[in-house]
């Protein structure tokens, strides 16, 4: 009997966290997305580019770097898909929502920042696993930044 | 985030509005910050369910500030009062542990 009841927690913990993965990552990501959307709307009006130049023909009041970041994980099922599909090789679809959900997000943030600003230039995002080395990859960090430039109005 | 600076930072080549006096060379600011147990196992439990860190973002950012705070003293000491052209880096040194790394020119505008 012992074995029995052994045999099931091995098996059926790492399945119950899968199954629990499954549906709190997808509502934990809808729910993002949704979020990301929203804010983008709402921070639309503000230009934000990845070129150096700005309008140098009119007074500039104030202008300061600004940044924003995130750490995000994947959920226990992703992380299982992810491992499957980068054993078979090819896309590992699983893993871009994460890295295009903390980048977007990132961005958002630094632009909550910018309150005030015309406009944001020089824009940088960087991407690193958070983690130890060797490890698979769960969980990433982005981080944007920008110089943030206000005019005279 | 970057708030309370005594001097003026940017990551573009100038600091917009301004021009550059002289030129010091490149300032740097390094943190080497290490995750703890408590938040690792927060961190595990999000692995699970997946979403942000909040607590590694906070740990990233606070290292992160630290390292360009410590970038602007060095700047000050040489007499600067803005550094441009910065950059963020970050690298993993040991298991762990992560590197937070920030660097760009010192230089005197006006």
């Amino acid at each position: 009997m012992p074995a029995e009841i052994e045999f099931a927690l091995r098996v059926g913990i790492p399945i119950l966290l899968v199954v629990v993965g499954f549906f709190s990552g997808s509502i934990f990501e809808k729910r993002h997305y949704a979020s990301i959307e929203r804010r983008e709307k709402e921070l639309r009006p503000i230009p934000v580019t990845n070129v150096r130049e700005f309008d140098t023909a009119r007074e500039i009041v104030a202008s300061r770097l600004v940044m924003g970041s995130v750490v995000i994980s994947v959920d226990a099922f992703k992380s299982m898909v992810g491992g499957l599909q980068s054993f078979f090789g090819g896309r590992v679809s699983s893993y871009e929502t994460l890295v295009d959900r903390a980048r977007r997000e990132a961005v958002l943030r630094m632009m909550d920042e910018a309150t005030g600003a015309h406009v944001l230039v020089n824009l940088r995002i960087e991407t690193s696993a958070v983690g130890d080395p060797g490890e698979s990859a769960s969980s990433i960090e982005a981080v944007a930044y920008a110089t943030a430039v206000e005019y005279r109005k | 985030m970057i708030d309370g600076l005594p001097i003026e930072i940017s990551n573009l080549e100038t600091i917009p509005g301004k021009t550059i006096v002289a030129h010091y060379g490149v300032v740097n600011g390094s943190t080497v910050r290490a995750k703890n147990v408590g938040k690792d196992f927060l961190a595990g439990l999000r692995n699970i369910v997946g979403g942000e860190l909040r607590e590694y973002t906070e740990l990233l950012n606070e290292a992160r500030h630290d390292s360009v705070e410590r970038m602007c003293k060095q700047a000050e000491q040489l007499g600067a009062n803005a550094v441009v052209n910065v950059r963020f880096a970050t690298s993993a040194v040991a298991a762990g542990a992560a590197e937070l790394y920030v660097y760009g020119t010192a230089v005197r505008v006006e």
